[in-house]
């Protein structure tokens, strides 16, 4: 795994980078990948964003976990996002564990990892870096920004801070601020961690605490109605209760393995440091509390996306950035998809979406380019 | 193109901020944000026609009419238009409130209840009327507030609404409502095209 780690691309952002905390970083690395090929006239770069457990490995096999990248069902060749046509890039954010500078890094001061002594970022923090990313790669202009969920709190912010580097922008199952139910759900899953005895035990990680986090994370992802029908009362073996508290439903196992598979690629400090980027992400208050402020000066056209079984950034939240967008007059449109499979169904085959997601791009990319030839 | 829309469009011109309440696929979206480079948004409750929208480069909301017009700030259009839904809704009136304050301009058409082929339904069969423009049965048809071209322009008067220009479809061609021939129109036109204020 190791060497595996030591090929990933990186930069390295050396200039000092001032935090929203009031720390400043300097040299530090920010991990990244891209998909497909940029073309010349540069005009088809697409930036993904991940949310919070996901990483700079959008598609294919990650070479790390070995599994296949979170968002193979929207990245690849031929997919919505087609990496025939489009130059994908993500990169790991700050904070994060997949080669980006995170509570996981070695403090060259103390020759130990950060761990808790790692400063409290943003999501302002995050899209200020990878900035970095984009004039290192030479971009003046993206094609789109698109996320789901934290990824989608980062387009809010990307076009906030730089208005006119993004044609497009597609916010997807996300929230201008955090609400007070997702900041309760995040502080149970720190809770989680924190109480593990093997929290900030050298030479241990509380694997019980981030499991336990990635479980009660995960129920939150899914919907009522999901979940029924997925699992409903069914047993895990075919027989009958057997009377104790071992995993007897079907439900309860699937959770335990969630959170037991999740350990092994996650670091639970960064599950600590992003959730709390999370939940100080408050872009309205950012604008004195007018949220349309964030906005005035967008050039970019914006696709706004809900899903209707999404519990935990449901359509209302999503329609507030519409509402502010529309009071500021910028572009955009919003629709909410049908879908049964909760916040998650950002990450899944939901043809409805991939669709919408498809197209919009696609007209886009194509109006960019009939103007820069009627140029 | 419906002739409706043509004469939309001809009332629209170009290089104008346009509002299209009801967009349902786009049609005239698409002929005025291409054919007239009109900078265009549209509001749509149908979330299949929102999408196909979407896929076609047009920004449209999907969102019901009677609620959502709030968010809009006063005067963002300088052409607000409501084709054949004002009659579909609730609270007609509240709508039309709302697109008045935030269109400069804003363009209503109602398909005519006053239309002779409406009124000979109820007058000789004693059923509610079925044509072209009103095709469903009382028991599932969306419209809930129907009106005359009469009724419209004496509804405007009532409420001190502006009629800058109001026009009419009769099979198809297009013709000018005037004090005068109103009588007429309000018998012989399928459909009655205002722009107000």
């Amino acid at each position: 795994m190791n060497d595996e780690i030591k090929n990933i691309k990186k930069i390295i952002i050396n200039s000092s980078f001032e935090l929203d905390c009031g720390k400043t970083i300097k040299n530090f690395p920010l991990a990244y990948e891209t998909y497909g090929t940029l073309n010349k006239s540069k005009n088809n770069a697409v930036f993904a964003f991940h949310a919070l457990t996901g990483d700079q490995f959008v598609t294919n096999v990650n070479p790390i976990t070995k599994r296949e990248g979170w968002w193979t069902t929207a990245v690849g060749p031929g997919k919505a996002i087609d990496t025939n046509k489009y130059f994908v890039i993500c990169s790991n954010v700050l904070g994060g564990c997949m080669g980006s500078f995170g509570p996981r890094e070695i403090n060259p001061e103390t020759n130990k990892v950060y761990g808790t002594t790692f400063p409290v970022i943003t999501i302002r923090d995050m899209v200020r870096a990878q900035k970095y990313l984009l004039d290192h790669l030479g971009i003046k202009k993206l094609l789109a920004v698109t996320g789901g969920s934290m990824g989608g709190m980062q387009v809010l912010q990307f076009t906030s801070l730089y208005p006119d580097k993004t044609h497009s922008a597609i916010p997807i199952a996300c929230s201008a601020s955090h609400s007070a139910q997702n900041i309760a759900l995040n502080e149970l899953g720190r809770q989680a961690i924190m109480t593990d005895p093997n929290w900030k035990k050298e030479n241990s990680t509380p694997d019980k605490g981030l499991a336990i986090a990635r479980m009660a994370a995960h129920i939150t992802y899914l919907s009522k109605q999901g979940l029924q029908e997925k699992f409903g009362r069914k047993l895990q073996d075919k027989g009958s209760l057997k009377f104790g508290f071992d995993a007897d439903f079907q439900i309860e196992s699937y959770l335990r393995h969630q959170g037991a598979t999740f350990v092994d690629r996650f670091d639970a400090n960064s599950y600590l440091y992003i959730t709390r980027a999370m939940d100080y992400f408050d872009l309205e208050k950012q604008f004195n509390g007018n949220l349309s402020l964030a906005f005035k000066n967008t050039k970019s056209k914006f696709c706004v996306i809900s899903f209707s079984s999404d519990w935990l950034y449901p359509t209302i939240e999503n329609k507030e950035i519409v509402i502010a967008l529309n009071a500021c007059g910028a572009n955009v449109g919003f629709v909410e998809i049908n879908s049964d499979k909760g916040h998650d169904s950002f990450l899944l085959d939901v043809p409805e979406f991939l669709k919408t997601i498809s197209e919009f791009l696609n007209s886009t990319y194509n109006e960019i380019n009939n103007n820069e030839k009627r140029i | 193109m419906k002739k409706e829309f043509e004469v939309i469009s001809q009332i629209i011109q170009s290089n104008k901020r346009v509002l299209d309440i009801g967009c349902g696929d786009g049609t005239l979206m698409e002929y005025l944000k291409i054919k007239q480079q009109n900078d265009v948004r549209g509001l749509e409750p149908q979330k299949d026609l929102v999408q196909k929208c979407i896929s076609k480069g047009l920004s449209v909301i999907e969102g019901d009419a009677e609620k959502e017009l709030v968010q809009f700030p006063k005067k963002s259009f300088d052409y607000v238009v409501l084709s054949q839904t004002l009659q579909a809704f609730l609270n007609p009136e509240g709508v039309l409130d709302q697109l008045l304050r935030i269109g400069k301009q804003t363009i209503v058409s109602i398909p005519n209840f006053g239309y002779w082929k409406v009124r000979l339904q109820l007058l000789i069969k004693g059923t509610m009327p079925i044509t072209k423009s009103l095709p469903n049965e009382w028991y599932n048809t969306p419209n809930l507030h129907m009106c005359t071209i009469q009724d419209f322009v004496n509804f405007c008067k009532k409420k001190n609404i502006k009629i800058d220009k109001s026009m009419c479809l009769t099979n198809e061609k297009i013709s000018e409502i005037t004090n005068r021939n109103m009588s007429y129109k309000n018998i012989f036109s399928q459909l009655g095209i205002f722009l107000i204020q």
